[in-house]
C-alpha cells in the first residue's frame, strides 16, 4: 500500500452511513426512509387524492367546451352537403368516439384507491355521447343517414312482369 | 322578400350554368366523337354538264326527291337540295346552260336553279284540271322574241314558260278534248311543237302548236279499237310506235301530210318464242325502238317504207341507256351486260348497230347487284375521236362512274334509304399482342400526351398545335376494329330499302361490310322489300364463340299477306348463315321474346296475316322454352284503319310445333265517326329502368307505374286527320289514351279539344311525352303524361323496408288492376318535330334527355326536367333543391344544344339511341338522307375523365411526388442519426 498515492473512491456509500467513519456534512441531517411520519403522509395523500378527484371532473367537463365548439362549427358549416361540412360532421362523430375507446388511459393519471373515478368518467361517456349524437343530427340534417323510405326503396330493382306483350301497327 | 328574390336568382343562375353548357363543344371538339356523312339516295335521272365547265358536273335527282350537282371527277356533292317527302320530282334538265331546270309534284311546281351554287333563280306553279303525267321539254336552240321557252305539260294542260324568268308566256289546256298527251316533241328550227296523245285510249292524236302563241296549227287523229297499253314511243319525226292493249301487237304509226296511216305487227312475228309482259323501252333511238319481253330485250328497226326489221336481240338483264347525240345528227346509246362479278359496258351507234363502237369490261362487286340504270355522257379526245363516260346505278342504289374500263368512283348511296337500324358488339381484343407493337403504342402514346402537355402549357409552336388536333382526331383507338371498356366502339347494322346491309363502324363511320341479301332482292316475278332488322343472337356467357347475328325479316310482294323472307346475318362478316325464305307463311308482326335458348339466340314470334304466331328459331329447345312460357305470352295489333285494337293470346292447340293459334281476348273500338288513329308507340324493349321509386321533394317517395306493356294511342277527330288548316277548333280533337297491351285496360285517357295531328309521341319509363298542334293558340305543343302506381304507394314505413316487408320486388300481373294515378302537364313548343326519341344508358341511372328532330332536320336535346308534370310556378325550397324547374309556358330551345350541332341531317326520319357501357353516356344515331352520330352524356360524363384529361401531367406529378418523398425520407433518416450521436 506503500506505493500508491492518492485513491478515489467511486462507490456510493451514502445508503450505508452507518459503516462511514467520515461525518456528514455540516447541516445535513440524516432522515432514514424508512421511518416516517404517519399523520404527515396521511395529510399529504389526501391532499393528493382531492387534487386528483378535481382534476378528473375537469378532464371528465373537457368535452363540454369541445361539444360547444362542434356545435359552432355545425352551424357555421350550413346545412349543404360540401366538404367542408362533412369534414367537421366526421370529425364530431370521430372526436367522441376516439374519447370513449380512451376512456380508461385518459383517467389512468387520477387512478387512486380513494377516488371514485366512477362518477367523472360516466360524466365524460355522457359528454362524449352528447358530442356524437350532434354529430349523428348533424349527418342526418345533411339528409345522410338512411330514414327515410326513399332511401330504402331506391336501389330495389323494379318488380319482374309476369306477362309478356308485343305487337303495333302491321308493319308496310 | 329581397333575400328570397336573390336566392332565387342564384339558383336560376346556377341552373342555367348547369343546364346550357352541359353539351355544347368547343370548335375543335368537332368530329371528335361525331361523324356525319351526306347522302343523296337511287338516282333516277341524271343530266351531265361538261361542255366548255371547268368543272364537270353531273345533276341527278333520286328517289330521296334530292336534286344535286356532283363532281365528275371525284363524285362528290357540289350542291344539293332535298325537296320534301311530298315533292316528288320528275324531270330535271339544263336551261340556258346556266340553269337546272326541275319539276316536281307531279308537274305543278317548276323551278330553276343555279348551276353553279344552287341557289333558287325562279320558281312557277302551274295550275292543271286534272292529274295527269308531268312532261318537261328544255329546246336548246329555239328563240322566240329574245326567250327561251321551257314546254311543260301537266295536270292536262301545256304551258311555256321563259326560262329567264318562270314567267308564264301561254297555256294551252287539253282537258277538254280528254286528251292523254304522252309525248312532246319539237322538231329543230321549226317553230311548232307537237304533242302526241290518246284520247279514251283508243284513239291516236297529234296537235301542232305554234310554239309563240300556243295557238292550234293542226290536229290529226286516227282511232284504234283495240287501246293502247303503255306510253307512246317516237321513232322519227313522223313515225311512233305503240303497244295494243293486249300487249301483243305493235302499232306502227306513220302520220304523213294530215293522214294517220297505223301499222299492225305481232310481237310473236318479232320475237320467236314467249312474248310474255311486252314493254317498249323509252329509249328515244332515232329510227330504232326496243322491245323487252320475259325472254330478251330485241332492237328493231323501222325503214323508210315502214318495214320492221329485227336487228338484234339481247338478254333480257341488259340494260340500255338513252340516246346521246353525236355530231352531225349521229346519235349514240350504251348497252350494260351483266357478268358473273363484272359488266360489259358497250357503246354503239344508232347508223352502224351492227358493231360496237367501244367495248369495256369492268370488275364489279357481287355485293352491288345488277345495273338498274345507265346514262352516258361523251367527251372529245385528244385524237378527235369520242370518248364515253358512263354513269351507272346499281341494284344496291350505288352510284359508279365509268371511264375507260375503269370504275372512276363510287357513292353508296344506298344509305339515303335506311328502313331500320340495330347495333352489334365489336369482337372482344385478343390477348397476346406483340411486344413491339405494345413498346410502338407505349411511345406513340408518351409522345401525344407529351405535346398535348406542351400545348397545356402553352409551349407548342401552330406547328404542333395541328399535330395535337390530327391526334385528337384520327385517334387509332377509336377505329379500333376491337370492343373497348366504355362500349363506345360498336357496328352500327343497317337495313336499306334496296335490300341491303351495310355494318358501320361508330369510330368514323366507315362501312364494315355490306351484304347484298339474297332473299330480299327484287326479281322481275316479284318486289320484295326488307321491313324489320333484329338482333337475333347476342352471345354473352354461353356461346362465346360464336359471333353475333342479325335477324333480317322482308316481304316478297306488294300485299300484307305476300310470304315473308327470312335470313340471319353473321354481324362481323356480313355472311348469310341462314336463309329461311320465302317462307310459307306471311309477316304483319315481328316480336321479339325477352327468351333466350342456350346458345343466346333470341326467341322470335312473327305473325301472319291470318293472325297465327310463328316461333322462331325452329328447334325444339325454343320450342319448349315457348311451350313453358306460353302462358303469359301475348300480342295485340293495331288496325289503324278500321280503328281497332285487339289483344291475343296463344292458344293451347296448336297447328303445328312451331305455329300456334290466336284466341282474342280484348279488343276496343274506337268510334269511327269521332276517333281515328294516328299515332302508337310503345316502350323500347332493351330499355332498363333502374329504380321503380320517384323521391320527390322532402324525401317522399312516388312509385312509377314500370310496364312494358303499356301502348300509347292517339287519335283525332276524323275531319282533323287532315293537314294543319284543313278543320276548325271546334271539330278537331286529339284524344290520348294509355293502354294495358295485356289486357286490354284503359289506364289512362285524355282529351286536348282543339288540337289536332300530327302527333310524335315517346314512351319511356312510366311516362309518355307527345307533341300535336294545338289550333286554338296556333301553336305547337308538347304534353307529358307520368304515370304512377297506387297500389305501391303504402309502402312508406322505414322499418318494414328495412326487416324487407313490402311487396315492391313480388312479380307483377297486369290481372291485377293495379290502382294507377297520372299527372300531365302542357307547354308550348315553337318547332315541329319529325321524330322524338330519348336517350338510354347501360343501367338506366343517368337522367334523360329527349332527342328531338326538328323541322330543320337537326337533332334537339331537351333535358326530361323541363317536362316534369310536377314543375309549378312557384317551387316550394325544398322541391327547388330537388331540381324542379319553375314552370314556363314554352319549353325553351337552347341553341347549344343542338346535338348535331352545325350539321343537318337532311330528311331526317329517325333517331336511335344505343347505350354504351359507360352509364353515364349515351349514343346517337340520327338517318334520313344524311347520317349522322355521336355521344351525348345527359348528366356529364361523370364516371370518366375528359378526353382532353393530360394524363401526362398527372404522371409528371406523380412522379415528382414520389421523388419528393424519397429525399424526404432521406433527409429525416441522416437528421434522426445525428440526433443519436449528440
Amino acid at each position: 500500500m506503500g506505493s500508491r498515492k492518492w485513491a478515489v473512491e467511486f462507490t456510493d456509500n451514502s445508503s450505508t452511513p452507518s459503516t462511514r467513519d467520515i461525518p456528514d456534512p455540516p447541516g445535513f441531517t440524516r432522515v432514514p426512509h424508512d421511518q416516517d411520519d404517519s399523520t404527515l403522509s396521511r395529510q399529504k395523500k389526501d391532499a393528493e387524492a382531492n387534487w386528483k378527484s378535481q382534476k378528473a371532473w375537469e378532464v371528465a367537463q373537457a368535452p363540454f367546451k369541445n361539444l360547444m365548439m362542434m356545435g359552432f362549427m355545425m352551424w357555421m358549416a350550413g346545412s349543404t352537403v360540401h366538404l367542408f361540412s362533412i369534414g367537421i360532421t366526421f370529425s364530431a362523430l370521430w372526436q367522441p368516439l376516439s374519447a370513449l375507446q380512451g376512456v380508461g388511459k385518459v383517467f389512468a393519471p387520477y387512478k387512486d384507491s380513494k377516488v371514485d373515478l366512477l362518477a367523472p368518467k360516466l360524466l365524460f361517456i355522457a359528454l362524449n355521447l352528447g358530442g356524437m349524437l350532434l354529430g349523428v343530427w348533424k349527418l342526418n340534417a345533411l339528409g345522410l343517414l338512411p330514414t327515410h323510405a326513399s332511401d330504402w326503396v331506391s336501389s330495389l330493382p323494379p318488380a319482374r312482369e309476369v306477362e309478356y306483350s308485343g305487337g303495333g301497327i302491321a308493319l308496310h | 322578400m329581397a333575400m328570397a328574390i336573390k336566392l332565387s336568382l342564384i339558383l336560376l343562375l346556377c341552373l342555367s350554368s348547369l343546364l346550357a353548357p352541359s353539351f355544347s363543344l368547343f370548335e375543335d371538339q368537332v368530329g371528335l366523337m361525331d361523324w356525319h356523312q351526306r347522302y343523296i339516295g337511287k338516282v333516277k335521272h341524271a343530266v351531265f354538264h361538261t361542255q366548255k365547265a371547268g368543272r364537270k358536273r353531273v345533276l341527278v335527282s333520286t328517289e330521296e326527291n334530292v336534286i344535286a350537282s356532283l363532281d365528275l371527277r371525284r363524285g362528290e356533292i357540289f350542291w344539293r337540295h332535298v325537296l320534301g317527302p311530298n315533292d316528288v320530282v320528275d324531270k330535271i334538265d339544263i336551261a340556258l346552260g346556266k340553269y337546272v331546270i326541275t319539276l316536281s309534284s307531279e308537274g305543278s311546281i317548276l323551278r330553276a336553279w343555279n348551276l353553279p351554287d344552287g341557289q333558287m333563280v325562279w320558281e312557277s306553279f302551274l295550275s292543271g284540271s286534272k292529274y295527269s303525267k308531268a312532261l318537261l321539254t328544255v329546246p336548246s336552240n329555239l328563240k322566240v322574241d329574245l326567250d327561251s321557252p321551257i314546254f311543260v305539260y301537266s295536270g292536262g294542260c301545256l304551258h311555256a314558260i321563259s326560262s329567264i324568268d318562270g314567267e308564264y308566256l301561254w297555256k294551252k289546256d287539253f282537258a277538254i278534248e280528254s286528251v292523254d298527251v304522252h309525248q312532246l316533241i319539237l322538231s329543230g328550227g321549226s317553230d311548232v311543237v307537237h304533242a302526241v296523245g290518246v284520247t279514251d285510249s283508243s284513239q291516236f292524236d297529234t296537235y301542232e302548236i305554234d310554239v309563240k302563241n300556243g295557238g292550234l296549227l293542226k290536229h290529226t287523229s286516227a282511232s284504234f279499237p283495240g287501246g293502247v297499253y303503255g306510253e307512246i314511243l317516237p321513232v322519227s319525226g313522223d313515225r311512233f310506235v305503240v303497244l295494243d292493249a293486249s300487249r301483243s301487237v305493235v302499232l306502227l304509226i306513220t302520220v304523213n301530210n294530215g293522214a294517220t296511216h297505223l301499222q299492225q305487227t305481232h310481237v310473236s312475228d318479232l320475237i320467236h318464242g314467249s312474248s310474255e309482259n311486252t314493254v317498249i323501252l323509252p329509249s328515244k333511238l332515232s329510227g330504232i325502238f326496243s322491245l323487252r319481253t320475259d325472254s330478251c330485250i330485241v332492237f328493231v328497226k323501222v325503214t323508210d317504207e315502214g318495214k320492221l326489221n329485227v336487228m338484234e336481240k339481247v338478254d333480257k338483264t341488259v340494260v340500255v341507256s338513252d340516246a346521246l347525240a353525236l355530231s352531225e345528227g349521229e346519235q349514240a346509246f350504251a348497252l350494260v351486260q351483266q357478268g358473273d362479278s363484272k359488266i360489259e359496258l358497250s357503246v354503239r351507234l344508232v347508223h352502224d348497230m351492227s358493231s360496237n363502237h367501244l367495248k369495256e369490261t369492268v370488275k364489279m362487286d357481287h355485293e352491288r347487284g345488277f345495273v338498274h340504270k345507265i346514262f352516258i355522257n361523251n367527251y372529245v379526245r385528244t385524237d378527235r375521236s369520242h370518248g364515253f363516260r358512263a354513269l351507272i346505278v346499281m341494284e344496291d342504289h350505288s352510284l359508279l362512274l365509268l371511264q375507260q374500263g375503269e370504275i372512276v368512283w363510287t357513292r353508296d348511296d344506298g344509305l339515303a334509304s335506311v328502313i331500320d337500324v340495330t347495333t352489334s358488339e365489336l369482337p372482344v381484343e385478343k390477348i397476346g399482342v406483340s411486344v413491339a407493337k405494345v413498346e410502338h403504342s407505349l411511345f406513340e402514346w408518351l409522345k401525344g400526351h407529351m405535346l398535348k402537355l406542351k400545348g397545356t402549357l402553352m409551349l407548342a409552336t401552330p406547328d404542333e398545335v395541328a399535330a395535337i388536333q390530327q391526334i385528337r382526331l384520327q385517334s387509332s383507338q377509336k377505329n379500333k376494329m376491337t370492343r373497348d371498356h366504355n362500349g363506345f366502339r360498336k357496328l352500327l347494322i343497317l337495313l336499306t330499302r334496296a335490300g341491303k346491309l351495310y355494318a358501320l363502324h361508330t369510330g368514323n363511320g366507315r362501312v364494315v361490310w355490306s351484304t347484298l341479301l339474297q332473299s330480299l332482292r327484287t326479281t322481275s316475278q316479284q318486289q320484295c322489300a326488307g321491313l324489320k332488322l333484329r338482333q337475333w343472337q347476342v352471345p354473352h356467357h354461353h356461346a362465346l364463340d360464336n359471333n353475333p347475328s342479325v335477324l333480317v325479316v322482308g316481304r316478297c310482294g306488294l300485299s300484307l299477306t305476300s310470304p315473308s323472307a327470312l335470313s340471319i346475318v353473321d354481324a362481323y362478316t356480313g355472311k348469310e348463315l341462314q336463309n329461311l325464305g320465302p317462307a310459307e307463311h306471311s309477316t304483319v308482326q315481328v316480336i321479339t321474346l325477352p327468351f333466350r335458348d342456350s346458345t343466346e339466340q333470341q326467341l322470335h314470334l312473327l305473325i301472319d296475316a291470318d293472325k297465327r304466331a310463328h316461333l322462331y328459331p325452329t328447334t325444339p329447345e325454343a320450342a319448349s322454352i315457348f311451350q313453358r312460357e306460353s302462358e303469359n305470352v301475348y300480342w295485340y295489333s293495331v288496325e289503324s284503319e278500321a280503328g281497332i285494337l285487339r289483344g291475343y293470346g296463344v292458344k293451347k292447340t296448336h297447328s303445328s310445333e312451331y305455329s300456334f293459334e290466336a284466341r282474342n281476348l280484348w279488343s276496343i273500338v274506337f268510334p269511327a265517326e269521332s276517333e281515328k288513329i294516328i299515332a302508337t308507340v310503345t316502350r323500347k324493349p332493351n330499355e332498363v329502368v333502374h329504380t321503380q321509386a320517384k323521391v320527390i321533394a322532402d324525401e317522399d317517395v312516388m312509385y312509377k307505374y314500370i310496364s312494358k306493356n303499356m301502348v300509347f294511342v292517339a287519335t283525332v277527330s276524323p275531319k282533323a286527320s287532315g293537314p294543319i288548316g284543313s278543320a276548325t277548333p271546334d271539330e278537331s280533337v286529339l284524344v290520348v289514351y294509355l293502354i294495358d297491351t295485356v289486357t286490354g285496360r284503359i289506364l289512362h285517357r285524355m282529351t286536348h279539344l282543339g288540337s289536332q295531328g300530327p302527333v310524335h309521341a315517346v314512351l319511356s319509363e312510366n311516362w309518355v311525352v307527345y307533341h300535336y298542334f294545338n289550333l286554338r293558340a296556333h301553336r305547337y305543343e308538347m304534353s307529358v303524361i307520368e304515370i304512377y302506381d297506387q297500389s305501391r304507394a303504402e309502402n312508406k314505413d322505414v322499418l318494414k323496408l328495412i326487416v324487407g316487408k313490402h311487396n315492391l320486388t313480388t312479380p307483377v300481373s297486369s290481372y291485377s288492376r293495379p290502382e294507377v294515378t297520372t299527372k300531365s302537364q302542357s307547354y308550348f313548343f315553337t318547332h315541329s318535330v319529325k321524330a322524338i326519341s330519348v336517350s338510354s344508358t347501360a343501367k338506366g341511372i343517368t337522367s334523360k334527355h329527349l332527342l328531338i328532330g326538328t323541322i330543320g332536320d337537326q337533332v334537339l336535346a331537351l333535358d326530361k326536367r323541363f317536362v316534369d308534370p310536377r314543375r309549378s310556378l312557384n317551387p316550394t325550397q325544398a322541391e327547388k333543391e330537388e331540381g324542379l324547374l319553375p314552370l314556363t309556358d314554352a319549353l325553351p330551345i337552347i341553341p347549344q344544344s343542338y346535338v348535331t350541332h352545325a350539321f343537318k341531317v337532311e330528311g331526317l326520319r329517325g333517331i336511335e339511341t344505343i347505350p354504351a357501357k359507360l352509364e353515364s353516356t349515351s349514343l346517337v344515331f340520327a338517318y334520313g338522307v344524311d347520317l349522322f352520330y355521336t355521344r351525348i352524356a345527359p348528366s356529364k360524363t361523370y364516371d370518366s375523365l375528359t378526353e382532353d384529361f393530360n394524363y401526362a401531367l398527372l404522371l409528371l406529378t406523380i412522379v415528382a411526388l414520389v421523388i419528393a418523398i424519397f429525399v424526404t425520407w432521406v433527409l429525416s433518416e441522416r437528421k434522426d442519426l445525428q440526433d443519436k450521436w449528440r
